[in-house]
């Protein structure tokens, strides 16, 4: 039995300590916010964060997250589900088309807000490079960062949409 | 029924019939046509059971439901694959509702028959019978329901959504349910309806100063007659439509409870997961496999040989692939003799070669092509080509099935839940009826989830297993082993006259699939042309890529023009607009984007500005893109991007979509490439079939021209197909080389 910190949550998995972090979550934890996209860190879907710095997890042994706190899509609002800068941007911005990478945008935002308060546009590319989005997202995703920092106003679409049923 | 119903019961069937006759169907004007009235105890209300919620929830047509806290559930028979279908179409129907936006939640509409999309069946089938004269219409909707339920019609795609479900029955189905929420509390008042008003989910009656939410007459309402001619809100009265009302969708995306096809769980019962892979070459088979290696992986439940493909079923998804990368397999030889991509486009060079200038498959004659190429002052010509593209979604293929006892059960991404309802149910050998479609939000479809093939696989593979299990497609079998964007080569002749006007065309080309005029710029005034197809025999499988045709044909023919515009000395924009006198609405779309670009400056040193307009899904789209050459390969730096779509029902989600198609169409005009080696695809995965990068997107301007014309363009196909011809000419522009293949990236390897 492996001891894991998920979303600040202590548990216990029985499972191979090759396997990568994204198919623990996902089918032993039941967290699917986390994506599967390429299965070689080449596109960023499965992100969450070790100890707050973003990796891929469809790369990373299961192993590599003993003793350190795991972060996913759903441990990034607060207790009462209250959500971050990040996320609220994304909704003020109306980012997502499908959504299935926007996780892990999240996910890579969030790292990079947390190093630099106030990237500018250069290291916003730098940072989500890695991040691909194919329904083509990425102004708004820029955008979106920029709200979340602070450096521009949100274009003030209502934080209380509807929501799916 | 033989006997004679009594009065009474006869006017009650008339009523259930009219009520009955499911596939809502409507007129532009505001005649509803259908209406389908589900409660309990209806005769068709098996859709109940379907669509049924809460408590206290009453359906008031098959549309839309209202429950007791005064939510409005909008009932959406498309997908949603991130277009924003579920949300504006419950945008239309809200308005037309008086709902309160904030009430409102959307619903998929359940994989059933009932759920056909009639009037996007009309516009792919039969175009232009949409707006019919008011007698002909029931015929025309009865007609096409049934070839939709014939066709297994409930499909989302061709950018049509919005202007054909959107405005033929999410629009319809708002105002009827409103009328008969006012038909009930005027009768429960004792006031005239006319006296009553509805705004924000609420019933009003000034003159007593009563007032009631939706609810309370909810049910009521139900036993309302179903009015057959709703009035629809003219565009002064709209409160949503045209407003960007946030999107449904989104709060679930930002926050991992989206629930995509690949999050699918069979509640109570132990998940297993297939890793799958199929043939390298399309056609050929499994000839032997060697699995003693894979038997003795831990988690490996079982390990299948399916003839055309090879599965590994096991505990864990990354169990599976590891014992599949664990078999090695040897397969049949291949049939086809194109073995490389020089091959396939050498059998492209031979079919236009034959086909010569007048040869083919005659498409658009016009005027005499012949005549006046023989009397031009100048001739131009030249070849152009594309290559295979892939879709790439970025969730794989996949789909989970739970067979047993005859039946099955099955959770997938789809664009047509009902075809692959009939694929799985032929597979298995059983009734449709016997296949239940769960069939959640889709990572991404751009036409690849038309197809039904993964379905297929998955269903074969869980009438094996007997349990229930999840396939899933590795990156590296979602780009080789699908169904494909086809290559093409188109060759065009042009003859200028003596004053550098374009008076000949000639063009022949080898694909064609759809739409049907996607092949014409028939906006351009060019008296002279000939059009015509020259097929060719394609390698790859092939499936409907974002805008279809449009993404080879606008890179083909807006390459040509601007190639026509150099040859007669004139400027891009200038020689395009001089075409334009017969077309008001495509020449302002072409000024707007000149005018965002500031066409008239020179760009800075080592770029340039290439423009193109298109028409494509009913949609007028110019684009300019800036490139940067100074690092001796292109970036663009940005794009402006003008559109008219007639009125944009949600303007902010329409300019996502320009956006996403522009980034989509980059992707496709700078690396878009599968090639063939051996007869298989080279490209595995996204490090060598690359995807646009958020370092390398340009900075994207749209603007709507918004002329609030009653006939609708899509959204999620016309930002796509000038971007690619934009920025070859803009390349053209910065270094005066002409790129005729795409993709651009490998001409400044």
């Amino acid at each position: 039995m492996m001891k894991l910190t998920i979303n600040g949550k202590v548990t216990a998995v029985d499972v191979d300590p090759a396997m990568p972090i994204l198919w623990v979550v996902r089918e032993k934890l039941g967290l699917t916010g986390t994506k599967f996209g390429c299965g070689m860190a080449l596109c960023g879907a499965c992100t969450v964060h070790l100890d707050g710095r973003p990796v891929r997890s469809c790369s990373t042994p299961i192993a590599e997250a003993e003793g350190k706190a795991i972060t996913t899509i759903e441990g990034v609002a607060g207790p009462e589900g209250e959500l971050s800068k990040v996320q609220q941007a994304w909704i003020s911005e109306q980012v997502p088309q499908c959504g299935y990478c926007q996780s892990g945008q999240i996910m890579a935002a969030t790292a990079l807000l947390r190093d630099n308060p106030s990237p500018s546009d250069a290291d916003i590319d730098a940072a989500m490079a890695g991040n691909l989005c194919r329904c083509g997202t990425y102004v708004r995703i820029r955008r979106a960062i920029k709200v979340a920092a602070g450096l521009e106003p949100a274009k003030g679409a209502p934080q209380t949409g509807s929501a799916q049923a | 029924m033989n006997e004679i119903a009594k009065p009474a019961q006869r006017s009650r069937a008339a009523k259930w019939s009219r009520r009955g006759f499911i596939g809502a169907g409507v007129l532009a004007g505001g005649t509803l046509l259908i209406g389908v009235a589900v409660r309990p105890g209806n005769p068709v209300g098996k859709l109940g059971s379907l669509v049924a919620g809460g408590q206290g929830e009453q359906l008031i047509n098959s549309w839309l439901k209202i429950d007791a806290d005064n939510i409005v559930t909008a009932i959406v028979p498309h997908c949603e694959m991130g277009q924003g279908a579920h949300s504006v179409l419950a945008q239309m129907l809200a308005d037309e509702l008086d709902a309160d936006w904030s009430l409102v939640r959307v619903m998929q509409a359940p994989a059933d028959g009932s759920y056909v999309v009639t009037d996007t069946i009309r516009g792919f089938v039969a175009q232009g019978t949409l707006g019919a004269p008011d007698w002909l219409e029931p015929t025309w909707n009865g007609l096409f329901t049934r070839i939709g339920r014939l066709a297994d019609g409930m499909i989302t795609g061709g950018s049509s959504s919005v202007r054909t479900t959107g405005q033929h029955t999410m629009r319809i189905a708002g105002a009827a349910a409103r009328q008969m929420l006012v038909g009930a509390a005027a009768r429960a008042w004792g006031v005239p309806a006319a006296e009553i008003t509805t705004a924000g989910s609420v019933l009003s009656h000034k003159a007593s100063g009563r007032s009631a939410p939706y609810a309370r007459f909810a049910a009521a309402a139900a036993e309302e007659d179903m009015p057959q001619t709703p009035a629809l809100k003219a565009p002064g009265d709209y409160r949503l439509m045209g407003t960007d009302a946030p999107r449904t969708d989104i709060p679930a995306k930002v926050n991992g409870t989206a629930s995509f096809g690949i999050d699918a769980v069979v509640t109570g019962q132990t998940m297993t997961y297939a890793a799958v892979r199929r043939a390298p070459v399309p056609g050929t088979r499994v000839a032997k496999m060697d699995a003693s290696a894979a038997k003795a992986m831990p988690g490996v439940l079982q390990i299948l040989n399916m003839g055309d493909f090879l599965a590994v079923v096991a505990d864990s998804y990354w169990q599976a692939q590891q014992a599949l990368n664990a078999i090695t397999a040897e397969y049949t030889a291949p049939e086809s003799s194109i073995r490389s991509s020089q091959d396939q486009f050498a059998r492209f060079s031979a079919a236009l070669d034959e086909a010569g200038e007048a040869g083919g498959k005659e498409v658009i004659a016009l005027g005499d092509a012949k005549g006046a190429m023989a009397g031009a002052a100048r001739k131009i010509s030249a070849d152009y080509q594309v290559p295979y593209l892939a879709h790439a979604p970025l969730e794989p293929m996949n789909a989970t099935v739970w067979v047993r006892d005859g039946k099955c059960e099955i959770w997938t991404s789809t664009q047509v839940p009902l075809m692959a309802r009939s694929a799985a149910a032929k597979a298995l050998d059983i009734s449709a009826d016997d296949v239940t479609m769960h069939h959640p939000l889709l990572g991404g479809g751009f036409g690849r989830r038309l197809e039904v093939d993964y379905v297929i696989m998955a269903a074969r593979i869980g009438q094996a297993t007997g349990y229930p299990v999840k396939m899933i497609w590795s990156r590296e079998e979602d780009t080789q082993k699908g169904l494909f964007r086809c290559a093409d080569m188109s060759r065009f002749t042009g003859g200028l006259d003596a004053r550098g006007r374009l008076v000949a065309y000639n063009n022949v080309f080898t694909q064609r699939n759809d739409p049907a005029d996607a092949c014409d710029c028939a906006f351009y005034d060019i008296p002279n042309k000939s059009i015509r197809v020259a097929e060719a025999e394609l390698h790859l499988p092939f499936a409907a890529f974002r805008s279809v045709d449009h993404s080879q044909q606008a890179f083909f023919i807006e390459s040509f023009i601007d190639e026509a515009a150099q040859a007669a000395g004139r400027d891009p924009l200038e020689f395009r607009l001089a075409m334009l006198g017969q077309s008001p609405r495509h020449k302002a779309v072409l000024e707007k984007a000149a005018a965002m670009a500031g066409w008239s400056t020179r760009p800075a040193a080592g770029r340039g500005r290439g423009i193109a307009l298109t028409e494509s899904f009913g949609t007028i789209v110019a684009e300019v893109v800036e490139v940067d050459m100074s690092s001796g390969k292109p970036r663009a730096t940005n794009v402006w991007c003008a559109a008219d779509p007639g009125f944009a029902m949600n303007p902010d989600g329409f300019r996502n979509q320009m956006e996403g198609g522009i980034v989509f169409g980059l992707t496709a005009a700078l690396y878009g490439e599968i090639s063939l080696r051996d007869g298989a695809v080279e490209q595995g995965n996204f490090h060598d079939y690359k995807l646009l990068r958020m370092d390398e997107c340009p900075a994207i301007a749209v603007e709507i021209i918004n002329g609030k014309h009653e006939k609708l363009g899509g959204a999620g196909e016309p930002g796509l197909p000038p971007v690619a011809p934009a920025l070859a000419n803009a390349i053209f522009a910065a270094t005066a080389k002409r790129i005729r293949a795409l993709p651009i990236s490998k001409h400044f390897a």
